[in-house]
């Protein structure tokens, strides 16, 4: 039987690349659908504020783990095999275009319309309504629930354990299973859940204060 | 479209044309046919009781309100509901707000600079000139980095004009714009206005400043439910009101 050691150690840590590799790519791939999703939400057509909404609530009425397994199992149906990141990738991203999309839609929809009118009034055309105007002001409202939300994401890819992923988690449960030494195989694993999280909590909390001491511009 | 010759010459005179505006919202119908002529260089002022449809009128005029029927012809363009012909007629026709609906994320001068790069391709170099050049018309000329948050109200809503100037546009539409304002910081933004209309800048102006519409105004409109009830000349449209609806408002708005 082995001890929980430097060796152990280190494989948690370096399985930390793996859960930052999956949150990067959760936080990037959700976010970039997630703006696609809040423009679309304030759009003028019915038919996409209606079928992004669907969506959104589909989304975030799914647990992320069934999620998970649909992204996982779902595919060997139709004769593809997916690898457990490629699924654990996709079901983040998935998950994290509903919530992204829902934060920066209600921070579009708190610019006042004055805003969108003046802009209007000065014959831009409306994407550069959105960029120039509105999308900076929503942006800087949008901020710390955007970083509040990355944090969710990091400890949500340790869902992808459940699928066979090597991330920190199921490193820990790996390391768990060879020492026998649970709660160190663990605390290792939280150790670091909270190196990563604890600054942008704090960062988060920073916007979140300066956003309310100082104007707009800040 | 063809329209009647005798229309075609008053277009061609006029800078404004509104010729039998109706708009209702809903149930309600807030403008009742209205129609009124603006020559070049002329300074029209509206007045009339809250909900009288001045607001409606003058956002009708650049399309921030479609019409229900009726013709407006502003600044060459003729009123359209496609995007891209609104911004070719929104370019020649400013608006200001009484809430001044500055960019508060943007310097005074970005708020000025941002529409002449955006929309008319200026480079960006030509359009801070521009910006400071507008800035200077208003009394700004040393606020060019200030963000609105910083600038008083009377402050904002000069920089808010400057901006509608960096445009250059051919008529210019101020609703209310010191009805926000601390009286003693009207003045500033009144003084302006003013100036604008000695240089000859086409205006029409929704105000609540009496002394203002008489002394400034080329012609006073007062509207009452709908519809333009008495207009004409401010002189005699303030010495010599002809109906009594409108004597009685003078009488309430004076004092
Ligand atoms: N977007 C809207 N939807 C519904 N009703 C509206 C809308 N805009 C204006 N109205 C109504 O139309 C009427 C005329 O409004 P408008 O703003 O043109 O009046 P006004 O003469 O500018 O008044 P005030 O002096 O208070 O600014 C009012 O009864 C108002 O409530
Ligand atoms: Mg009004």
């Amino acid at each position: 039987m082995r001890t929980f050691g430097s060796p152990e150690f280190f494989f948690i840590f370096y399985a930390l690349r793996w859960t930052l590799t999956l949150t990067a790519i959760a936080f990037v791939g959700g976010g970039l659908v997630g703006i696609a999703l809040a423009v679309m939400r304030i759009s003028s057509s019915k038919a996409l504020r209606v079928a992004t909404s669907a969506y959104m609530q589909f989304v975030q009425g799914l647990p992320l783990l069934i999620l998970m397994f649909i992204c996982y199992y779902a595919p060997s149906l139709f004769g593809f095999e997916v690898s457990a990141i490629a699924a654990a990738a996709v079901a983040l991203t998935i998950n994290s275009s509903a919530f992204l999309g829902a934060i920066w839609e209600s921070a579009l929809r708190a610019i006042p319309k004055a805003q969108w009118e003046s802009a209007d009034a000065l014959a831009l055309h409306p994407f550069k309504v959105l960029r120039f105007v509105i999308a900076p002001q929503a942006i800087r409202l949008a901020m710390p629930s955007t970083v509040g939300f990355l944090v969710q994401i990091i400890k949500q890819t340790s869902i992808a354990s459940i699928i066979g992923f090597v991330e920190i988690t199921r490193a820990g449960q790996l390391v768990s299973n060879a020492t026998f030494d649970p709660l160190k195989s663990f605390l290792a694993v939280a150790a670091f859940y909270f190196a990563v999280c604890f600054p942008l909590t704090q960062l988060s909390l920073w916007l979140e204060s300066r956003a309310a001491k100082r104007g707009a511009h800040a | 479209m063809l329209l009647p010759s005798h229309f075609h010459r008053e277009v061609n005179m006029s800078v404004v044309v509104a010729n039998d505006i109706r708009k209702s919202f809903g149930p309600l119908e807030v403008l009742k046919g209205v129609s009124l002529n603006v020559e070049a260089g002329e300074v029209i002022a509206l007045i009339g009781r809250s909900g009288s449809g001045k607001s409606t009128f003058l956002r009708c005029l650049n399309g921030l309100e479609t019409v229900d029927s009726g013709l407006i012809q502003i600044a060459g363009h003729a009123m359209s509901r496609k995007p891209a012909a609104l911004r070719e007629l929104r370019r020649d026709v400013g608006i200001v707000f009484q809430s001044y609906n500055l960019f508060p994320h943007l310097t005074a001068g970005e708020n000025i600079m941002l529409a002449p790069v955006q929309v008319k391709g200026e480079t960006k170099v030509a359009a801070r000139d521009e910006a400071q050049r507008c800035l200077s018309m208003v009394g700004l000329g040393d606020r060019f980095d200030a963000y609105p948050d910083m600038l008083s109200g009377g402050q904002q809503q000069r920089v808010a004009i400057a901006r509608s100037l960096a445009m250059r546009p051919k008529v210019l539409l101020f609703d209310e714009v010191t009805s926000a304002l601390d009286p003693e910081l009207t003045g500033e933004v009144l003084a302006v206005i003013e100036d604008l209309a000695r240089q000859g800048m086409t205006m029409l102006l929704v105000t609540h400043e009496m002394g203002f519409a008489r002394r400034v105004a080329d012609r006073t409109i007062f509207m009452k439910d709908g519809i333009i009830h008495e207009g004409g000349p401010s002189a005699e449209f303030f010495t010599n009101p002809r109906t009594p609806e409108l004597q009685a408002f003078l009488r309430s708005e004076i004092g």
